[in-house]
């Protein structure tokens, strides 16, 4: 019985084909932004590597997850990105290129961290239990409830986090005199 | 067919995406000469971290959710603090005149 398709046996066939595809969109779209020169086609990759892994939420039965992802991350966060890039951009085509030698080393050091958790991974027997994804898995009351009984305090201290956030970034980025260097 | 491991869907698969995503993350952090480029390579961090607590929370402990709850709020927290650092780099543009690290070689008191 295959691990990932308990649920609904109609697609089991078709989830290492769904699988295979969301890996290779997101994790090619994450080397993309790597090797990548225009800060533009940086923020494209990303939001392909943000789509690719509200993929990989829908598939692990996380939907609340998956759909919290693309309206915040990519309607939020990569938005506001986008509008960094805007604002702080003289020159639509500019490239800053880093020296070959740092992409190297920046490369290098990457493959060993991939490397290290896929043999750490790969090398380790995890107990991976049985049992199936009950029905009311990602029900909204679930997840609803357990923010206000479990997980209350963190869910304040996420309010509170995010009002300061909103003084804070709205402070820092007022307008003032302009002081530029020469 | 399922029982090659290739075909069979299980943890380890997702682990090792999260493991390439997060090298890519920390590949973007060290080679990018933009500010912004640096920031999309912590966002990559924290989908990596984010794709790896639901797969455990899924396949090692289906009866809670308490990976998906995490979840949520690294999506909460990588706003914020992209939110924040965005105020940042522009108070640096402003006063350099650059958003490349190279040029921000002076802190302002």
């Amino acid at each position: 019985m295959p691990l990932l398709a308990q649920q609904s046996d109609v697609f089991a066939p078709a989830a290492p084909f769904l699988f295979y595809a969301l890996a290779a969109l997101t994790v090619l779209s994450a080397w993309s932004i790597v090797f990548s020169q225009s800060i533009v086609r940086m923020s494209v990759y990303l939001l392909m590597t943000l789509g690719g892994a509200a993929g990989f939420y829908f598939m692990l039965s996380a939907e609340f997850l998956g759909a919290i992802q693309l309206i915040v991350y990519v309607g939020g966060t990569l938005i506001l990105i986008i509008f960094g890039i805007m604002l702080t951009s003289k020159n639509p085509f500019m490239q800053l290129r880093p020296a070959t030698w740092e992409v190297f080393v920046g490369v290098f050091l990457g493959a060993v961290i991939a490397g290290g958790l896929i043999l750490s991974v790969a090398k380790t027997a995890i107990d991976v239990s049985r049992a199936p994804v009950p029905t009311d898995y990602t029900r909204i009351q679930t997840i609803g409830h357990a923010l206000l009984t479990k997980y209350l305090v963190p869910f304040e201290v996420a309010g509170v986090l995010l009002l300061v956030v909103m003084i804070g970034a709205a402070f820092l980025a007022r307008k003032r005199a302009v002081s530029g260097r020469s | 067919m399922y029982e090659n491991p290739v075909f069979n869907i299980g943890l380890t698969h997702f682990l090792i995406v999260s493991a390439l995503l997060a090298a890519a993350g920390v590949a973007t952090i060290l080679t990018k000469r933009n500010a912004i480029g640096i920031l999309i390579g912590v966002e990559l961090v924290l989908n990596a971290a984010a794709i790896n607590l639901v797969a455990f929370n899924r396949y090692a402990w289906s009866q809670k959710i308490d990976g998906q709850m995490f979840a949520i709020f690294i999506v909460v927290l990588a706003a914020a603090e992209a939110a924040v650092a965005l105020a940042i780099f522009l108070n640096y543009y402003n006063i350099f005149s650059s958003i490349d690290v190279e040029k921000w070689d002076e802190l302002r008191g």
